[in-house]
Parts: structure tokens; sequence; C-alpha cells
């Protein structure tokens, strides 16, 4: 285990660009997981330190030694790939196995045995360990590659979206093992993901990109309440944050273009009068879409809310955020 | 429920469709019972007219193919001390004595080692070859990939005067590995152009996977990639090996005492009275088998298809 550092990594693929001056540390033992929309760049971070490919510019160093020469086996890292990418010619137990049968780790096979049937377990695969690679349901393989890095104790784990095909429970139940991984060995990992259950519960820091730049990173409480502008705002939140104009509302400071509002930013019962438009009971929570003037936006209720579609809500921002014109944070 | 489906044929097209089978099987395997039904039929048989569907099976074609014979005076043949084995005993039927063997063992053994060597060699350099033209950047990629194309957009024995000229010089004439070579030169283009269709087929992402599991490149090549074009490269195989077992003009040409092949050998055959067509057809058939055993070895790569499924699209 050890820290990794990107410093000023830039990478085109052709005429876009992917990263663009990425400078991050990643601390030994910390859970940093990257945040931002498909072509923010964040698998192509992955790719470059796993050394699949080069950056154009930048350095990648792993416990302070620059890796950039080195091939992926040196790098001694560990990889679950988005499209799972397991070996279609190999059973469960020999793809599990792999990694481990690699001539730098070159375990003995009984050994190899007990770690493979250890991992298994803790992925509920182990009833699947004979079964052909592609004789799988999709969490299955998701879960098999997930074991494949598991298997090693690498210097850092890279996950691409590891949990992104799997039911409500089974990622409940994996968010919780890796966790426990995390905790319990310390060691480091660098996570993508959309999801934002994940980003809040396991992250130690958030890293949020936007177009290949590195726009923020911080602890996901501060990405949560401090965003430093609108774009890092909306990767976070359940229900998204409402952006209106700022005009909807008074109290604008100079300069204010956007109101941001999560919906602990909204007052209900005194202020603006806005319509409820519908009433979603989601179960643990209750969303209500509202109309205020032209604006439509979404904020939670107590979940057994007396309002119906058409009654008339006043709403007030509480402490809301404010962007300029360029959507930065005032 | 009715009995009718979109996704099951009926019953008149099932019908239909085994209709077709069963007639295009015939009309391929005719020629193929001809050859093997003549293998077995006397020499008198061989050549009656109207042709003898139902026959007295006899080993003579075999016999005559595998030996020389030669006629002796009547006086002499009645003095010889009766057959020693069965194949004697089938000679003397005929009126005739084994003079010696004939040289058909040591063709078809040539054939064997041409056309497998080839083929082996065409196999392995085109695996190499297509693997890196279809991973590697390769400086001038589609001009090479398009040269090694155009070495069959003419037919190879136009070249066959240069080609006589050369070997000549180089001492490659009538020898087992100037014939490898001239078979792996022509079906090298074809064993690239195909498996690198089938490698650019096999996800990138299983040999990332491979790197990151901590192996070197060859090695993800080797433990990696090659299971997974099984398929493809036991296609290209059936196909290299069919062309350099088939061969026949450049056979001709390049070889005779040393290296021949069975092709230029089989209709040299020729018994007393004219051709033998009974131990033509028996060498026919015998030079049909390793092709036949070949293909039926790796009917399961062909069947069982590329693997796909464990990448997501």
């Amino acid at each position: 285990m050890a820290d990794v550092t990107l410093a000023g990594l830039t990478k085109s693929y052709g005429a876009t660009k992917a990263l663009n001056d990425v400078t991050l540390t990643i601390p030994d033992g910390s859970f940093v997981v990257l945040l931002g929309p498909t072509g923010a760049g964040k698998t192509t971070t992955l790719r470059l330190i796993a050394g699949l490919d080069r950056p154009d510019r930048g350095d990648i160093a792993i416990g302070g030694h620059s890796v950039l020469n080195d091939t992926p086996a040196q790098r001694d890292v560990a990889m679950v790939f988005q499209q799972y990418s397991l070996y279609p010619h190999l059973t469960v137990r020999d793809n599990l196995a792999f990694p481990l049968r690699s001539p730098i780790i070159a375990m003995p096979e009984d050994q190899i045995a007990a770690e493979v049937q250890k991992v298994a377990e803790v992925l509920h695969i182990a009833h699947k360990l004979d079964n052909k690679a592609t004789n799988l349901s999709g969490g299955e393989m998701q879960r098999v590659s997930i074991g494949r890095a598991l298997v090693r104790q690498p210097r850092i784990y890279l996950m691409d979206e590891p949990l992104s095909s799997l039911d409500a429970k089974l990622r409940a139940d994996l968010r919780i093992e890796l966790k426990r991984i995390h905790a319990e060995l310390g060691a480091t990992f660098l996570y993508v993901t959309h999801d934002q259950i994940e980003a809040m519960t396991m992250a130690t820091h958030v890293g949020v990109l936007d177009q290949g730049r590195l726009v923020q990173y911080g602890t996901p409480r501060d990405i949560y309440e401090n965003p430093v502008s609108a774009y890092v705002a909306s990767r976070l939140g359940q229900p998204r944050i409402n952006l209106l104009p700022a005009d909807a509302f008074s109290g604008a400071p100079p300069n204010a273009a956007q109101i941001g509002l999560r919906p602990e930013h909204i007052t209900q019962g005194e202020g603006q009068p806005a319509t409820v438009r519908r009433v979603e009971h989601l179960g643990d929570q209750t969303r209500l879409h509202l109309t205020l003037g032209p604006h439509d936006l979404i904020t939670l209720s107590d979940v057994h809310t007396p309002l119906r579609p058409g009654d008339t809500l006043p709403i007030r921002p509480h402490n809301p955020l404010w962007f300029d014109a360029n959507g930065n944070r005032i | 429920m009715s009995a009718y489906s979109v996704t099951e044929p009926t019953r008149s097209s099932k019908w239909f469709a085994g209709l077709l089978v069963v007639a295009y099987t015939i009309i391929t395997l005719l020629p193929l019972v001809w050859i093997i039904a003549t293998g077995f039929k006397s020499g008198p048989d061989s050549i009656s007219y109207p042709p003898k569907v139902v026959f007295e099976p006899s080993l003579e074609g075999y016999v005559n193919l595998f030996t020389t014979r030669t006629r002796i005076a009547s006086d002499d043949f009645a003095a010889l001390p009766p057959p020693e084995t069965w194949y004697d005993q089938i000679v003397r039927d005929t009126g005739m004595v084994i003079a010696g063997q004939s040289r058909f063992g040591e063709r078809f053994m040539n054939s064997v080692i041409i056309g497998f060597g080839s083929t082996f060699l065409s196999i392995f350099l085109g695996t190499l070859a297509a693997y890196a033209f279809s991973r590697f950047k390769v400086p001038l990629k589609d001009d090479l990939l398009f040269f090694i194309l155009s070495t069959r957009m003419m037919p190879p024995i136009a070249v066959a005067i240069p080609i006589y000229l050369m070997y000549r010089e180089l001492g490659l004439s009538d020898t087992h590995l100037g014939m490898i070579l001239l078979y792996t030169a022509v079906n090298i283009s074809l064993a690239v152009w195909l498996l690198k269709g089938f490698i650019d087929e096999i996800p990138r992402e299983y040999e990332e996977a491979a790197l990151i599991d901590g192996y070197t490149r060859f090695q993800a090549f080797r433990k990696v990639v090659l299971p997974q074009a099984a398929t493809g490269i036991a296609s290209t195989a059936i196909f290299c090996l069919i062309f350099a077992w088939n061969e026949y003009a450049f056979a001709v040409l390049l070889t005779s005492g040393n290296a021949q092949t069975a092709p230029p050998f089989i209709p040299t055959i020729i018994g007393v009275g004219g051709q033998d067509w009974p131990a033509v057809a028996a060498g026919a058939t015998l030079f049909l088998l390793p092709v036949m055993i070949f293909t039926i070895l790796l009917r399961k790569h062909l069947l069982r298809g590329i693997t796909f499924g464990a990448v997501r699209k």
C-alpha cells in the first residue's frame, strides 16, 4: 500500500482531450471516489494509473517513485473493469486464480485454492466456481471481476463502477464488504461511480471531474456542502439541486446569476406561494414537484404529507448556494 | 394454445429444409462414394459399362497401389511355390507376381511432411503477424496488409518459372524444405488476413486485464488470446492444409525423385493394361484421409464459435 500521486496528468485520444492537467494525491489507505458524467475522464484516470495508456504529459508516482516506465504488472495495481473482462475460456475458479498464478506472484496451488474459496464466499459466488465465466448472470460476472481484484493485495485497487449491475441488496452488502476491506487491510482505493450513496458512504475523498479537469477534491461532506460550482453541486444530492435564476427570489448578492436550492435549503410554509404539481411517494422519502412562477423545482416533504396536486405551498430559501454567470460559487 | 407460432418453423418448411439438406448431401458425397467404391473393385469391374453398383469387393487396387508387379512366363508361373501371404495370393490371381514395393508410401509421407509442415509454419508466422497487425501501431500497416494480400492477386503458378530458376540456384528444388517454404509463402497471406479478422474480434480488455493481473504481453497473448483464437486458428489451419495437400502444379514442376508429393504421383499409377483405376482410386481414398481426420479433429473448435459474452458491450 502506498500514496499515489498524479501530477499535471494530460491525455488526449485523437482530438478529444480526455484529461487535462490533473493533479491529485491519493493518500495511503484512503478511499477516493471520482465523480463526473460520461466522458469526464474518470476511466482514463484509472487506465493511466494502471499503465494501460501512457499520459501525454505529467507524472504518476506510486509510493514516491514514478511508475511511468513500468509495465502494468510492475506497478502492482488491481483493476475492476466496467466491462468485467472475465477470461471467457476459463472457469470462475481459474479466473479468480489467474492473478495469483502470474509469474510475479506465483503462489503455490494449495494456497491459491484457499484464497479463491475465501474471496468467492465473501462475494457469494462460491457455488458458481466451476461455471464457465460466460455462463453467469451480469451481476455474477461483476462479482467475479471484483473477486479477481480482491484476491490480491496490490498497492492500489482501481475500480470502475464495480457495483453498477448488482441488485440493491447485493450492492448494499458489497458496499459494506469493500468498506470492511478498506478499513481492515488499510487498502487504498480509487473508485469510479455514478452512485451518490456509494460516494457519500465509502469515500474518504471525492474528486469531481469536468471535461478532463479536476474541479474539486475534498471530503464527501465538503463537496456536498461547499461545492465550488453549480456543476459540482449537481453531482451529489438526491433529488438533485434545483438551479433557478437568481431573481426568482429576493436577496440575491450582486453578480449572482443562479440560485442553488437543495431540499434542505427550502423552508416550507412561508414565503412565495408555489403550486404542488405532483407528489411522489418513494417509501423512505416523499418528493414534491413544485411550480414557482415559470420555474419547476423538486424538494422533499414529510413522508405522510397531506399535500395533493393543485395545493399551494409557500416556500422560502434558507442559506442557499449562489452562483455567478460562469456557474462558480459566490 | 394454437399450433401457430412465429418462431417455430412450420411442418412443411421443416420437410423442405430436410429435403434440401439430403439432396445436397447426396450430390456432394456421390463422387466420394464413387472413388471409395472404385478402390475396392477389381480391374475389369472398374471399367465395365454400365457401371457396376453391386460388385464383389476386392483389395486388388490397394495391393497394386503399394506394389510393383510383373508378368512372368507361364512355365515359370506354374513352377512357383504357393503364395505366402494374402496379397501374394491377390496378385497371383491376376496372373502376375510381386516384383517389389511401389513408391506410394514414400510419396504419401512426403505429402504429410510438406503439408503439415507448411501448415504449421503458416499458422505460427500468421498468428504472430496477425496479432501484431491487430494490436500494435505498425508503421504503414494498411500498405503492408495490402502488400501481403496482393501476393495472392495472381495465380501462384504465374511465377512458376522464376521460382523454378531460383530454386535451382538455391538448391531448394526437390527438397522438403523448399516445398514447405513455397506453400508457406502462398498460404501466409491468407493466414494473416483470416487470423487478423479473428484476433480483431477478441476484445483487448482481456489482455489488459491479464497485463494488470501480472502477466507480460507475450504471456497474455499465450494464455488469453491464443485460447480464444482457437476457432480461427483451427479453420485457418484447415484452409492452409487443404491448399498445401492438394497442390499439383508446383509439385509436378519442382519435385521428382526425392520430395515428390502424392498428387503428382497418383495419376502416374499405370498398370499393365493401361491406367490402373482401382489403384488410382485406392490412392485417392488414402490421400483424402489425413485432411478428413484433421478436419474431424478440429471440428470441435469450428463448431464451438467464438466465446463472447464475458465482456459487457
